[in-house]
């Protein structure tokens, strides 16, 4: 199975260090050079450049990804590259980090695998207050 | 009408400016602090401050109302394209244009179905390509012991020779048409061939002709707006 990673943050790295350990195939993509430190020892792909660029997906190898995972630092950005993906390269998998809960929410209705750690944030923080104030 | 601005950059602040000028209802939005501020002064409330791309923020600049049309003309695509997916499919409004900043992110506003759309780069290539004469005439063959080439021309729109028979164009002397090539197929340009728009055709000309021939084939716009 072949991944794409575009991202490679906090959340991007581990991810691909994760799907690397479990045997995938994993390309990671970043326009930051200095992103790659942290995966620390990566051999498998590392394309440098934006994840909007159609030629960088295409080096990286989305034509025979399984799955596209989109977690840059921006919002926009992630939302237009996982559309790129679905729609026009038709991966069968694709997830896209969304931080704001309003347009995870669109982007979710309009078919997007989005998941949104701000809202799961919101929910969970919810819940525990709600929790103690139960067992209190 | 009343036209939301997203983006007020010097190409969204003087679009604003213009629609105000004749007497539209616009609000602009900013996300630069220092930005917004300055534009305040000058618009009142019709500039507001915040990333349009947040729900709260195009719905404080009145997007549920909703506008005629949204303007997406910020600096990023990816908010351009957010922008016009939110205006459209969440509000429901009903036109949406946007800048395009990097002509290679064209396919992808293309393929989210964003348009019409904008680019000053493509703008600008269209209007060299169209200003620049060896665009029009092609030379394709230098015949250096006859003193004679052979170029392409296509027949453009209001052309002297657009819906003209060739023996009604007057060529001058040492200017010949070979042949045109139309939707594909190409025939031998005989005195009755009549010339239309889009035509690719074969001429055998005395250096020095060009200027002439681009007279009777190309467009005239180019010369008009001189």
């Amino acid at each position: 199975m072949k991944a794409l990673v575009i991202g490679c943050g906090r959340v991007g790295s581990t991810l691909a260090r994760a799907l690397d350990a479990e045997g995938w195939e994993v390309s990671v993509v970043d326009e930051d050079e200095e992103a790659l430190e942290r995966i620390g020892s990566w051999r498998q792909q590392f394309v440098l450049g934006h994840g909007m660029d159609s030629t960088v997906l295409e080096r990286a190898g989305i034509a025979d990804a399984d799955a596209v995972v989109v977690a840059t630092d921006g919002d926009n950005t992630n939302a237009v590259i996982a559309q790129v993906a679905k729609e026009r390269y038709e991966v069968d998998r694709v997830v896209v980090r969304i931080l704001d809960p309003a347009r995870a929410d669109f982007y979710t209705g309009k078919g997007l695998d989005v998941v949104s750690p701000t809202r799961s944030a919101i929910d969970e923080l919810r819940r525990r207050v709600v929790a103690e104030r139960a067992e209190a | 009408m009343f036209v939301l601005v997203a983006g007020g950059g010097k190409v969204g602040s003087n679009v604003a400016r213009s629609l105000l000028a004749n007497g539209h209802e616009v609000v602009l939005v900013e996300q630069d602090r220092h930005r917004h501020d300055v534009l305040e002064r000058e618009l009142g409330h019709g500039a507001v401050y915040g990333d349009a791309t947040e729900l709260f923020v195009l719905e404080a600049a009145g997007i549920k109302r909703p506008p005629d049309i949204v303007v997406a003309l910020t600096g990023d695509d990816e908010d351009n394209i957010v922008i016009c997916q939110l205006a459209r499919e969440r509000y429901g409004v009903a036109k949406a244009v946007a800048r395009v900043n990097d002509p290679r992110n064209q396919p992808h506003f293309d393929l989210l179905g964003i348009s019409p759309t904008v680019s000053a780069v493509e703008m600008v290539m269209a209007l060299v390509e169209h200003e620049v004469p060896e665009h029009e005439l092609v030379h394709l063959l230098a015949l250096k012991k006859e003193n004679l080439e052979i170029v392409e021309v296509e027949i453009g729109a209001g052309a002297v020779a657009d819906g003209r028979r060739v023996e009604d164009l007057h060529l001058p002397e040492g200017a010949r048409l070979i042949s045109v090539m139309r939707n594909g197929a190409a025939e031998i340009a005989v005195g009755a061939t009549k010339l239309e728009r889009g035509d690719q055709v074969l001429a055998i000309i005395e250096p020095g002709r060009e200027e002439h021939l681009r007279q009777l084939l190309c467009s005239t716009r180019r010369r008009e707006k001189r």
